[in-house]
Protein backbone atom coordinates (compact mmCIF):
# COMPACT_ATOMS: atom_id res chain seq x y z
CA UNK A 1 0.00 0.00 0.00
CA UNK A 2 1.22 3.07 -1.11
CA UNK A 3 2.06 5.87 1.72
CA UNK A 4 -0.57 7.90 -0.35
CA UNK A 5 -3.28 5.78 -0.36
CA UNK A 6 -2.13 5.17 3.44
CA UNK A 7 -3.05 8.64 4.34
CA UNK A 8 -6.83 8.59 2.40
CA UNK A 9 -8.22 6.58 4.10
CA UNK A 10 -6.32 7.23 8.25
CA UNK A 11 -9.92 7.35 9.84
CA UNK A 12 -7.51 8.46 13.11
CA UNK A 13 -6.36 11.07 11.75
CA UNK A 14 -9.95 12.67 10.40
CA UNK A 15 -11.73 11.66 13.51
CA UNK A 16 -8.42 13.81 15.02
CA UNK A 17 -9.33 16.45 12.37
CA UNK A 18 -13.31 16.50 13.80
CA UNK A 19 -12.06 16.83 17.27
CA UNK A 20 -9.89 19.48 16.38
CA UNK A 21 -12.72 21.80 14.99
CA UNK A 22 -15.68 20.80 17.61
CA UNK A 23 -12.96 22.04 20.05
CA UNK A 24 -12.64 25.47 18.01
CA UNK A 25 -15.90 25.65 18.50
CA UNK A 26 -16.22 26.90 22.28
CA UNK A 27 -13.32 28.84 21.94
CA UNK A 28 -13.00 32.52 22.88
CA UNK A 29 -13.43 34.30 19.27
CA UNK A 30 -10.96 36.91 19.04
CA UNK A 31 -13.20 39.41 16.89
CA UNK A 32 -14.21 42.73 17.68
CA UNK A 33 -17.76 43.89 17.06
CA UNK A 34 -16.06 46.96 15.19
CA UNK A 35 -18.67 50.19 15.01
CA UNK A 36 -19.80 49.48 18.38
CA UNK A 37 -16.74 48.55 19.86
CA UNK A 38 -13.39 49.93 18.50
CA UNK A 39 -9.46 48.23 18.72
CA UNK A 40 -7.24 50.43 20.69
CA UNK A 41 -4.48 51.66 18.59
CA UNK A 42 -0.98 52.20 19.84
CA UNK A 43 -0.74 55.88 20.25
CA UNK A 44 1.50 56.46 17.25
CA UNK A 45 -1.23 54.59 14.70
CA UNK A 46 -0.29 56.26 11.85
CA UNK A 47 -3.96 57.59 10.77
CA UNK A 48 -5.11 60.59 8.75
CA UNK A 49 -3.06 63.81 9.25
CA UNK A 50 -3.51 66.96 11.70
CA UNK A 51 -1.66 70.35 11.12
CA UNK A 52 -1.03 71.73 14.96
CA UNK A 53 -1.23 74.93 16.44
CA UNK A 54 1.24 76.63 18.96
CA UNK A 55 -0.54 77.82 22.57
CA UNK A 56 -1.39 81.02 21.10
CA UNK A 57 -3.34 80.10 18.34
CA UNK A 58 -0.53 80.26 15.57
CA UNK A 59 0.34 77.64 12.96
CA UNK A 60 2.87 75.73 13.38
CA UNK A 61 3.62 74.90 9.99
CA UNK A 62 6.43 77.30 8.25
CA UNK A 63 5.51 76.21 5.15
CA UNK A 64 9.36 74.98 3.83
CA UNK A 65 7.98 72.21 2.39
CA UNK A 66 9.88 69.47 3.52
CA UNK A 67 7.13 67.01 4.37
CA UNK A 68 6.07 67.56 0.65
CA UNK A 69 9.72 66.46 -0.48
CA UNK A 70 10.41 64.04 1.79
CA UNK A 71 6.72 62.04 1.03
CA UNK A 72 7.43 58.11 -0.82
CA UNK A 73 3.85 59.38 -2.68
CA UNK A 74 3.70 62.71 -3.72
CA UNK A 75 0.51 62.91 -1.66
CA UNK A 76 1.40 66.35 -0.18
CA UNK A 77 1.37 69.80 -1.80
CA UNK A 78 2.58 72.89 0.02
CA UNK A 79 2.58 76.50 -0.96
CA UNK A 80 4.30 78.65 1.39
CA UNK A 81 3.51 82.12 1.35
CA UNK A 82 5.62 85.52 3.46
CA UNK A 83 4.02 86.51 6.62
CA UNK A 84 2.66 90.07 6.77
CA UNK A 85 3.24 91.88 9.80
CA UNK A 86 -0.28 92.80 10.13
CA UNK A 87 -2.00 89.10 9.76
CA UNK A 88 1.05 86.85 11.11
CA UNK A 89 -0.46 83.09 10.51
CA UNK A 90 2.88 80.98 11.82
CA UNK A 91 5.99 82.48 14.31
CA UNK A 92 8.11 82.02 11.70
CA UNK A 93 8.65 84.66 8.22
CA UNK A 94 6.91 82.03 5.97
CA UNK A 95 2.80 79.85 6.46
CA UNK A 96 1.71 77.62 4.45
CA UNK A 97 -1.01 79.21 2.20
CA UNK A 98 -2.26 76.06 0.46
CA UNK A 99 -1.40 72.76 2.03
CA UNK A 100 -3.38 69.81 0.95
CA UNK A 101 -2.87 66.25 1.13
CA UNK A 102 -4.18 63.08 -1.13
CA UNK A 103 -5.18 60.54 1.28
CA UNK A 104 -5.52 58.39 -1.37
CA UNK A 105 -1.87 58.47 -2.49
CA UNK A 106 -0.42 58.36 0.92
CA UNK A 107 0.61 55.49 2.30
CA UNK A 108 0.84 56.29 5.99
CA UNK A 109 4.86 55.79 6.51
CA UNK A 110 5.27 58.87 8.96
CA UNK A 111 7.97 60.37 6.87
CA UNK A 112 6.21 64.03 6.93
CA UNK A 113 5.54 64.17 10.48
CA UNK A 114 9.69 63.02 10.45
CA UNK A 115 10.95 65.67 8.22
CA UNK A 116 8.56 68.57 9.94
CA UNK A 117 11.16 70.89 11.97
CA UNK A 118 8.01 72.30 13.77
CA UNK A 119 6.45 68.97 14.34
CA UNK A 120 3.40 70.91 12.97
CA UNK A 121 2.25 67.70 10.51
CA UNK A 122 1.56 64.66 12.86
CA UNK A 123 -0.50 61.51 12.25
CA UNK A 124 -3.67 60.83 14.53
CA UNK A 125 -4.79 57.48 14.91
CA UNK A 126 -8.01 58.56 13.80
CA UNK A 127 -8.82 55.99 10.50
CA UNK A 128 -12.20 56.32 9.46
CA UNK A 129 -12.32 58.39 6.42
CA UNK A 130 -14.41 56.33 4.08
CA UNK A 131 -16.16 58.78 1.51
CA UNK A 132 -17.72 58.66 -1.60
CA UNK A 133 -16.14 60.62 -3.55
CA UNK A 134 -12.34 60.59 -4.73
CA UNK A 135 -12.32 64.35 -4.29
CA UNK A 136 -13.40 63.90 -0.69
CA UNK A 137 -10.13 62.33 0.06
CA UNK A 138 -7.78 65.51 -0.40
CA UNK A 139 -8.16 67.14 2.65
CA UNK A 140 -7.07 70.89 2.23
CA UNK A 141 -5.44 73.39 5.16
CA UNK A 142 -9.09 73.68 6.22
CA UNK A 143 -9.57 70.47 7.32
CA UNK A 144 -5.89 69.09 8.27
CA UNK A 145 -5.42 72.44 10.74
CA UNK A 146 -6.71 71.94 14.33
CA UNK A 147 -9.28 74.16 14.78
CA UNK A 148 -8.62 76.80 17.58
CA UNK A 149 -11.12 75.73 20.18
CA UNK A 150 -10.25 72.37 19.81
CA UNK A 151 -6.76 73.10 21.18
CA UNK A 152 -3.01 72.60 19.70
CA UNK A 153 -3.32 69.13 18.80
CA UNK A 154 -1.13 66.16 20.22
CA UNK A 155 2.51 65.41 19.62
CA UNK A 156 2.43 61.26 19.32
CA UNK A 157 4.27 60.56 21.88
CA UNK A 158 2.01 63.22 24.47
CA UNK A 159 -0.95 61.12 23.40
CA UNK A 160 -2.91 59.00 25.54
CA UNK A 161 -3.19 55.04 25.51
CA UNK A 162 -5.97 53.87 24.13
CA UNK A 163 -8.59 55.17 22.18
CA UNK A 164 -8.79 58.75 21.34
CA UNK A 165 -12.13 60.69 22.98
CA UNK A 166 -12.06 62.34 19.29
CA UNK A 167 -11.68 59.27 16.60
CA UNK A 168 -15.04 60.49 15.70
CA UNK A 169 -13.99 63.66 15.00
CA UNK A 170 -13.34 62.33 10.98
CA UNK A 171 -16.86 62.35 10.59
CA UNK A 172 -16.99 65.85 11.67
CA UNK A 173 -14.47 67.39 9.21
CA UNK A 174 -15.86 65.65 6.55
CA UNK A 175 -19.00 66.80 7.23
CA UNK A 176 -18.15 70.63 7.22
CA UNK A 177 -16.22 71.27 3.77
CA UNK A 178 -16.59 69.34 0.86
CA UNK A 179 -14.28 69.49 -1.90
CA UNK A 180 -15.66 66.76 -3.60
CA UNK A 181 -17.13 69.52 -6.45
CA UNK A 182 -15.07 72.53 -6.38
CA UNK A 183 -11.56 70.61 -6.42
CA UNK A 184 -9.24 72.17 -9.09
CA UNK A 185 -7.09 69.58 -10.49
CA UNK A 186 -5.54 71.29 -13.02
CA UNK A 187 -3.86 73.29 -10.24
CA UNK A 188 -2.22 69.96 -8.61
CA UNK A 189 -0.82 69.47 -11.79
CA UNK A 190 0.56 72.37 -12.55
CA UNK A 191 2.24 72.30 -9.06
CA UNK A 192 3.33 68.81 -9.27
CA UNK A 193 4.99 69.47 -12.58
CA UNK A 194 6.92 72.54 -11.05
CA UNK A 195 7.62 70.66 -7.86
CA UNK A 196 9.22 67.78 -10.02
CA UNK A 197 10.77 69.72 -12.17
CA UNK A 198 14.60 69.35 -11.20
CA UNK A 199 14.02 65.72 -10.52
CA UNK A 200 13.44 65.05 -14.36
CA UNK A 201 16.01 67.09 -15.93
CA UNK B 1 -70.73 24.47 -0.92
CA UNK B 2 -71.39 20.91 -0.04
CA UNK B 3 -68.86 19.45 -2.37
CA UNK B 4 -66.34 21.08 -0.08
CA UNK B 5 -67.32 19.28 2.76
CA UNK B 6 -68.28 15.73 2.12
CA UNK B 7 -66.23 13.11 3.69
CA UNK B 8 -64.47 12.17 0.04
CA UNK B 9 -63.38 15.89 -0.26
CA UNK B 10 -62.14 16.31 3.53
CA UNK B 11 -59.48 14.35 2.47
CA UNK B 12 -58.35 16.41 0.10
CA UNK B 13 -58.43 19.28 1.87
CA UNK B 14 -56.67 17.51 4.90
CA UNK B 15 -53.82 16.75 2.50
CA UNK B 16 -53.71 20.24 1.06
CA UNK B 17 -53.69 21.51 4.95
CA UNK B 18 -50.83 19.47 5.25
CA UNK B 19 -49.26 20.20 2.15
CA UNK B 20 -49.29 24.24 2.65
CA UNK B 21 -48.22 23.65 6.28
CA UNK B 22 -45.17 21.27 5.33
CA UNK B 23 -44.10 23.43 2.68
CA UNK B 24 -43.78 26.46 5.16
CA UNK B 25 -42.18 24.56 7.81
CA UNK B 26 -39.59 23.40 5.24
CA UNK B 27 -38.56 26.42 4.02
CA UNK B 28 -38.10 28.31 7.59
CA UNK B 29 -35.95 24.87 8.24
CA UNK B 30 -33.91 25.78 5.06
CA UNK B 31 -33.49 29.65 6.21
CA UNK B 32 -32.07 28.84 9.90
CA UNK B 33 -30.67 25.62 8.81
CA UNK B 34 -28.40 27.88 6.56
CA UNK B 35 -27.95 30.62 9.47
CA UNK B 36 -27.27 27.49 11.74
CA UNK B 37 -24.63 26.75 9.32
CA UNK B 38 -22.89 29.95 9.34
CA UNK B 39 -23.05 30.43 12.94
CA UNK B 40 -21.57 26.99 13.39
CA UNK B 41 -19.28 27.74 10.67
CA UNK B 42 -18.06 30.56 11.91
CA UNK B 43 -17.21 29.22 15.55
CA UNK B 44 -15.29 26.50 14.46
CA UNK B 45 -13.38 29.09 12.65
CA UNK B 46 -12.78 31.51 15.69
CA UNK B 47 -15.33 33.96 13.88
CA UNK B 48 -18.70 35.02 15.81
CA UNK B 49 -20.74 34.53 12.81
CA UNK B 50 -23.60 36.47 11.54
CA UNK B 51 -24.58 39.00 14.34
CA UNK B 52 -25.92 42.30 12.34
CA UNK B 53 -29.06 41.53 11.77
CA UNK B 54 -32.04 41.17 14.21
CA UNK B 55 -30.78 39.94 17.85
CA UNK B 56 -28.11 37.13 17.34
CA UNK B 57 -28.25 37.42 13.77
CA UNK B 58 -31.92 35.97 13.64
CA UNK B 59 -33.09 37.92 10.49
CA UNK B 60 -30.10 37.17 8.77
CA UNK B 61 -32.34 34.48 6.12
CA UNK B 62 -34.87 37.19 5.60
CA UNK B 63 -32.32 39.48 4.72
CA UNK B 64 -30.61 37.61 2.37
CA UNK B 65 -33.93 36.22 0.75
CA UNK B 66 -34.71 40.08 0.35
CA UNK B 67 -31.13 40.67 -1.78
CA UNK B 68 -31.67 38.03 -3.71
CA UNK B 69 -35.15 38.96 -4.83
CA UNK B 70 -33.53 41.90 -5.55
CA UNK B 71 -30.40 40.40 -8.17
CA UNK B 72 -30.31 40.77 -11.10
CA UNK B 73 -31.53 37.84 -12.86
CA UNK B 74 -29.22 37.04 -15.87
CA UNK B 75 -29.31 34.58 -19.07
CA UNK B 76 -26.33 34.03 -20.57
CA UNK B 77 -26.63 34.66 -24.29
CA UNK B 78 -25.36 30.76 -25.51
CA UNK B 79 -27.73 29.32 -22.53
CA UNK B 80 -30.67 27.18 -23.68
CA UNK B 81 -33.22 29.91 -22.55
CA UNK B 82 -36.06 26.25 -21.37
CA UNK B 83 -33.49 24.32 -19.79
CA UNK B 84 -31.65 27.30 -18.23
CA UNK B 85 -34.84 28.26 -16.71
CA UNK B 86 -36.31 24.89 -15.82
CA UNK B 87 -33.01 23.70 -14.33
CA UNK B 88 -33.52 25.58 -10.81
CA UNK B 89 -37.55 24.00 -10.53
CA UNK B 90 -36.47 20.61 -11.09
CA UNK B 91 -33.66 20.72 -8.49
CA UNK B 92 -36.35 22.37 -6.03
CA UNK B 93 -39.63 20.54 -7.00
CA UNK B 94 -38.20 16.98 -6.66
CA UNK B 95 -36.37 18.12 -3.17
CA UNK B 96 -40.28 19.29 -2.06
CA UNK B 97 -41.76 16.15 -3.58
CA UNK B 98 -39.84 13.60 -1.29
CA UNK B 99 -41.42 15.36 2.11
CA UNK B 100 -44.72 14.04 0.96
CA UNK B 101 -44.08 10.60 2.63
CA UNK B 102 -41.88 11.50 5.08
CA UNK B 103 -43.90 10.58 8.20
CA UNK B 104 -42.13 13.00 11.19
CA UNK B 105 -44.26 11.45 14.14
CA UNK B 106 -46.33 7.64 15.08
CA UNK B 107 -49.11 7.11 13.70
CA UNK B 108 -52.28 7.89 15.38
CA UNK B 109 -55.85 6.40 14.70
CA UNK B 110 -57.32 7.46 11.53
CA UNK B 111 -53.81 9.91 10.94
CA UNK B 112 -50.24 10.11 9.87
CA UNK B 113 -47.63 12.50 10.49
CA UNK B 114 -47.10 12.51 6.76
CA UNK B 115 -49.38 14.06 3.77
CA UNK B 116 -49.31 10.56 3.02
CA UNK B 117 -47.97 7.05 4.02
CA UNK B 118 -47.22 5.25 0.88
CA UNK B 119 -46.15 1.59 1.55
CA UNK B 120 -42.99 1.80 -1.28
CA UNK B 121 -41.99 5.17 0.31
CA UNK B 122 -38.42 5.08 0.60
CA UNK B 123 -38.40 3.96 -3.35
CA UNK B 124 -40.32 7.31 -3.86
CA UNK B 125 -37.64 8.95 -1.90
CA UNK B 126 -34.89 7.08 -3.93
CA UNK B 127 -36.32 7.68 -7.27
CA UNK B 128 -37.19 11.61 -6.76
CA UNK B 129 -33.89 12.42 -5.47
CA UNK B 130 -32.24 10.26 -8.64
CA UNK B 131 -34.38 13.26 -10.52
CA UNK B 132 -33.08 16.01 -8.71
CA UNK B 133 -29.98 15.17 -10.26
CA UNK B 134 -31.27 16.29 -13.64
CA UNK B 135 -31.59 19.90 -12.27
CA UNK B 136 -28.06 20.05 -11.57
CA UNK B 137 -26.84 18.18 -14.86
CA UNK B 138 -29.09 19.84 -17.04
CA UNK B 139 -28.50 23.46 -15.26
CA UNK B 140 -24.63 23.18 -16.08
CA UNK B 141 -25.27 21.87 -19.06
CA UNK B 142 -27.87 24.34 -20.53
CA UNK B 143 -25.82 27.81 -19.14
CA UNK B 144 -23.56 27.32 -22.14
CA UNK B 145 -20.36 27.89 -20.66
CA UNK B 146 -17.17 25.84 -19.86
CA UNK B 147 -17.29 25.85 -15.55
CA UNK B 148 -21.21 25.01 -15.25
CA UNK B 149 -20.36 22.13 -18.16
CA UNK B 150 -17.15 20.46 -15.61
CA UNK B 151 -19.36 20.50 -13.06
CA UNK B 152 -22.48 18.94 -14.42
CA UNK B 153 -20.36 16.69 -15.57
CA UNK B 154 -18.99 16.01 -12.37
CA UNK B 155 -22.20 16.07 -11.00
CA UNK B 156 -23.36 13.09 -13.56
CA UNK B 157 -20.09 10.95 -12.49
CA UNK B 158 -20.55 12.00 -9.18
CA UNK B 159 -23.83 11.69 -8.24
CA UNK B 160 -24.55 8.42 -10.27
CA UNK B 161 -21.87 6.02 -8.81
CA UNK B 162 -22.34 7.45 -5.18
CA UNK B 163 -26.16 6.48 -5.41
CA UNK B 164 -25.44 3.09 -6.18
CA UNK B 165 -23.15 2.44 -3.05
CA UNK B 166 -26.11 4.32 -1.22
CA UNK B 167 -29.08 2.14 -2.53
CA UNK B 168 -27.23 -0.81 -1.73
CA UNK B 169 -26.22 0.21 1.93
CA UNK B 170 -30.25 0.52 2.10
CA UNK B 171 -31.17 -2.34 1.15
CA UNK B 172 -29.47 -3.93 4.40
CA UNK B 173 -32.43 -2.11 6.63
CA UNK B 174 -34.91 -3.13 3.72
CA UNK B 175 -34.23 -6.54 4.52
CA UNK B 176 -34.15 -6.50 8.03
CA UNK B 177 -37.40 -4.80 8.43
CA UNK B 178 -39.27 -6.60 5.84
CA UNK B 179 -41.35 -3.64 4.43
CA UNK B 180 -40.58 -0.35 2.15
CA UNK B 181 -43.35 1.68 4.34
CA UNK B 182 -40.84 4.16 6.32
CA UNK B 183 -43.84 3.94 9.30
CA UNK B 184 -42.87 0.17 9.38
CA UNK B 185 -39.40 0.74 8.78
CA UNK B 186 -39.66 2.57 12.42
CA UNK B 187 -41.85 0.30 13.97
CA UNK B 188 -39.60 -2.38 13.58
CA UNK B 189 -37.20 -0.51 15.82
CA UNK B 190 -38.67 -0.37 18.28
CA UNK B 191 -36.40 -2.85 20.21
CA UNK B 192 -33.21 -2.17 18.47
CA UNK B 193 -32.44 0.65 16.28
CA UNK B 194 -30.92 -0.35 12.90
CA UNK B 195 -27.63 1.48 12.84
CA UNK B 196 -26.51 -1.53 15.58
CA UNK B 197 -26.82 -4.08 13.19
CA UNK B 198 -26.42 -2.60 9.55
CA UNK B 199 -23.07 -0.11 11.54
CA UNK B 200 -21.30 -0.90 8.31
CA UNK B 201 -24.46 0.45 6.29
CA UNK B 202 -24.93 3.03 8.13
CA UNK B 203 -21.55 4.66 7.79
CA UNK B 204 -21.18 3.96 4.18
CA UNK B 205 -25.12 5.48 3.92
CA UNK B 206 -23.70 8.72 5.62
CA UNK B 207 -20.71 9.32 3.52
CA UNK B 208 -23.18 8.50 0.38
CA UNK B 209 -25.33 11.46 1.64
CA UNK B 210 -22.87 14.00 1.91
CA UNK B 211 -21.45 12.70 -1.58
CA UNK B 212 -25.60 13.04 -2.65
CA UNK B 213 -26.10 16.48 -1.72
CA UNK B 214 -22.75 17.96 -3.23
CA UNK B 215 -21.52 18.92 0.54
CA UNK B 216 -17.89 19.60 1.15
CA UNK B 217 -15.76 17.53 1.23
CA UNK B 218 -17.82 15.96 -2.04
CA UNK B 219 -18.60 19.58 -3.34
CA UNK B 220 -17.30 18.70 -6.30
CA UNK B 221 -19.61 19.72 -8.61
CA UNK B 222 -19.65 22.90 -7.29
CA UNK B 223 -15.83 23.07 -5.87
CA UNK B 224 -15.55 27.21 -5.96
CA UNK B 225 -12.03 26.90 -5.88
CA UNK B 226 -11.54 25.17 -9.15
CA UNK B 227 -14.79 25.82 -11.16
CA UNK B 228 -16.17 28.78 -9.73
CA UNK B 229 -19.64 27.91 -8.71
CA UNK B 230 -19.56 24.81 -10.80
CA UNK B 231 -23.29 24.26 -12.09
CA UNK B 232 -24.57 27.25 -10.52
CA UNK B 233 -21.70 29.69 -12.13
CA UNK B 234 -24.19 31.26 -14.18
CA UNK B 235 -27.38 31.69 -12.06
CA UNK B 236 -28.19 34.56 -10.45
CA UNK B 237 -30.78 35.94 -7.92
CA UNK B 238 -33.64 34.08 -7.28
CA UNK B 239 -32.65 31.05 -9.92
CA UNK B 240 -29.58 30.88 -7.57
CA UNK B 241 -31.73 30.94 -4.87
CA UNK B 242 -33.76 27.99 -6.03
CA UNK B 243 -30.62 25.46 -5.88
CA UNK B 244 -29.47 27.37 -2.61
CA UNK B 245 -32.73 26.14 -1.59
CA UNK B 246 -32.88 22.64 -3.22
CA UNK B 247 -29.05 22.22 -1.63
CA UNK B 248 -30.05 22.60 2.05
CA UNK B 249 -33.46 21.24 1.61
CA UNK B 250 -31.60 17.85 0.23
CA UNK B 251 -29.60 17.67 3.27
CA UNK B 252 -32.53 17.80 5.44
CA UNK B 253 -34.33 15.23 3.29
CA UNK B 254 -31.26 12.63 3.86
CA UNK B 255 -31.04 13.73 7.43
CA UNK B 256 -34.50 12.59 7.90
CA UNK B 257 -33.76 8.98 5.97
CA UNK B 258 -30.90 8.75 8.33
CA UNK B 259 -33.08 9.33 11.25
CA UNK B 260 -35.75 6.84 10.22
CA UNK B 261 -33.69 4.14 8.50
CA UNK B 262 -30.88 3.70 11.33
CA UNK B 263 -31.69 6.24 13.88
CA UNK B 264 -35.21 4.58 14.84
CA UNK B 265 -36.95 8.11 13.45
CA UNK B 266 -39.33 9.10 16.60
CA UNK B 267 -38.54 6.51 18.47
CA UNK B 268 -36.90 7.94 22.25
CA UNK B 269 -33.62 7.82 23.72
CA UNK B 270 -33.14 5.65 26.45
CA UNK B 271 -37.11 4.87 26.89
CA UNK B 272 -37.73 8.64 27.80
CA UNK B 273 -41.26 8.58 26.00
CA UNK B 274 -42.78 11.46 27.95
CA UNK B 275 -41.09 13.45 25.33
CA UNK B 276 -43.22 13.33 21.98
CA UNK B 277 -41.80 11.22 19.58
CA UNK B 278 -41.72 14.28 17.08
CA UNK B 279 -39.36 15.80 19.32
CA UNK B 280 -36.71 12.84 19.07
CA UNK B 281 -36.96 13.26 15.04
CA UNK B 282 -36.72 16.74 15.15
CA UNK B 283 -33.49 16.27 17.32
CA UNK B 284 -31.80 13.36 15.43
CA UNK B 285 -32.82 14.84 12.15
CA UNK B 286 -30.68 18.09 14.30
CA UNK B 287 -28.08 16.02 14.72
CA UNK B 288 -27.27 14.65 11.10
CA UNK B 289 -27.60 18.69 10.14
CA UNK B 290 -24.71 19.42 13.02
CA UNK B 291 -22.45 16.18 11.71
CA UNK B 292 -23.23 18.42 7.56
CA UNK B 293 -21.72 21.69 9.13
CA UNK B 294 -19.06 20.11 11.04
CA UNK B 295 -17.69 18.09 8.00
CA UNK B 296 -17.70 20.94 6.07
CA UNK B 297 -15.57 23.46 8.47
CA UNK B 298 -13.08 20.25 8.70
CA UNK B 299 -12.45 18.45 5.79
CA UNK B 300 -10.69 19.83 2.43
CA UNK B 301 -12.13 19.23 -0.79
CA UNK B 302 -11.45 15.53 -1.98
CA UNK B 303 -9.58 15.16 -5.54
CA UNK B 304 -12.07 14.44 -8.03
CA UNK B 305 -9.92 10.77 -9.08
CA UNK B 306 -9.58 9.87 -5.31
CA UNK B 307 -13.25 10.63 -5.19
CA UNK B 308 -14.41 8.18 -8.03
CA UNK B 309 -11.61 5.60 -6.78
CA UNK B 310 -13.42 5.79 -3.33
CA UNK B 311 -16.85 5.40 -4.55
CA UNK B 312 -15.98 2.08 -6.58
CA UNK B 313 -13.53 0.49 -5.01
CA UNK B 314 -14.30 1.09 -1.41
CA UNK B 315 -17.61 2.12 -0.65
CA UNK B 316 -19.56 -0.17 -3.36
CA UNK B 317 -18.06 -2.89 -2.42
CA UNK B 318 -18.49 -2.79 1.00
CA UNK B 319 -21.94 -1.92 0.54
CA UNK B 320 -22.34 -4.86 -1.53
CA UNK B 321 -20.58 -7.60 1.04
CA UNK B 322 -23.01 -5.92 3.63
CA UNK B 323 -26.01 -6.56 1.45
CA UNK B 324 -24.77 -10.39 1.29
CA UNK B 325 -24.72 -10.67 4.84
CA UNK B 326 -26.94 -9.13 5.77
CA UNK B 327 -29.38 -11.34 3.05
CA UNK B 328 -27.50 -14.32 4.16
CA UNK B 329 -28.22 -13.67 8.13
CA UNK B 330 -32.19 -13.47 7.41
CA UNK B 331 -32.32 -16.59 5.08
CA UNK B 332 -30.90 -18.20 7.89
CA UNK B 333 -32.42 -16.93 10.83
CA UNK B 334 -35.83 -17.25 8.53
Amino acid sequence: MSRSRKNLYNVGALLAGLGVTFKFMFKRKPTIQYPSRKKKHAPRFHGLHELRRYGDGKERCIGCELCSSVCPANAITVIGAENSPADRRSPGERYAARYEIDELRCIFCGMCEEACPTDAIVLTPRFEMSDYRRGSFIYSKDRLLVPPEAGTGLAPDDRPNGIPSDLGRVAEIKSTVDTGEGYDATWRGTILKTQTKGLAE
Amino acid sequence: MNGFLTPQSSIWWMVLIKCAVLLLIVITTFAYAMLAERKVMGWMQLRPGPNRVGPWGLLQPAVDAVKLILKEDLTPKTADPLIYRLAPFISLVTALAVYAVIPFSEPSPGNVWAVGDVNAGILLILAMTSIGVYGISLGGWASGSKYPLLGSVRSTAQLVSYELAMGMSLVGVLILAGTTSLVGIVNSQAKLWFFIPQIVGFIIYVITAVAETNRAPFDLVEADAELVGGFNTEYSGLRFGLFFIAEYINMLTVSCIATLLFLGGWNAVAGLTIVPGIIWFLLKVAFFMFAYIWLRSTFPRIRYDRLMAFGWKVLLPAATLNLIATAAYVAVRG
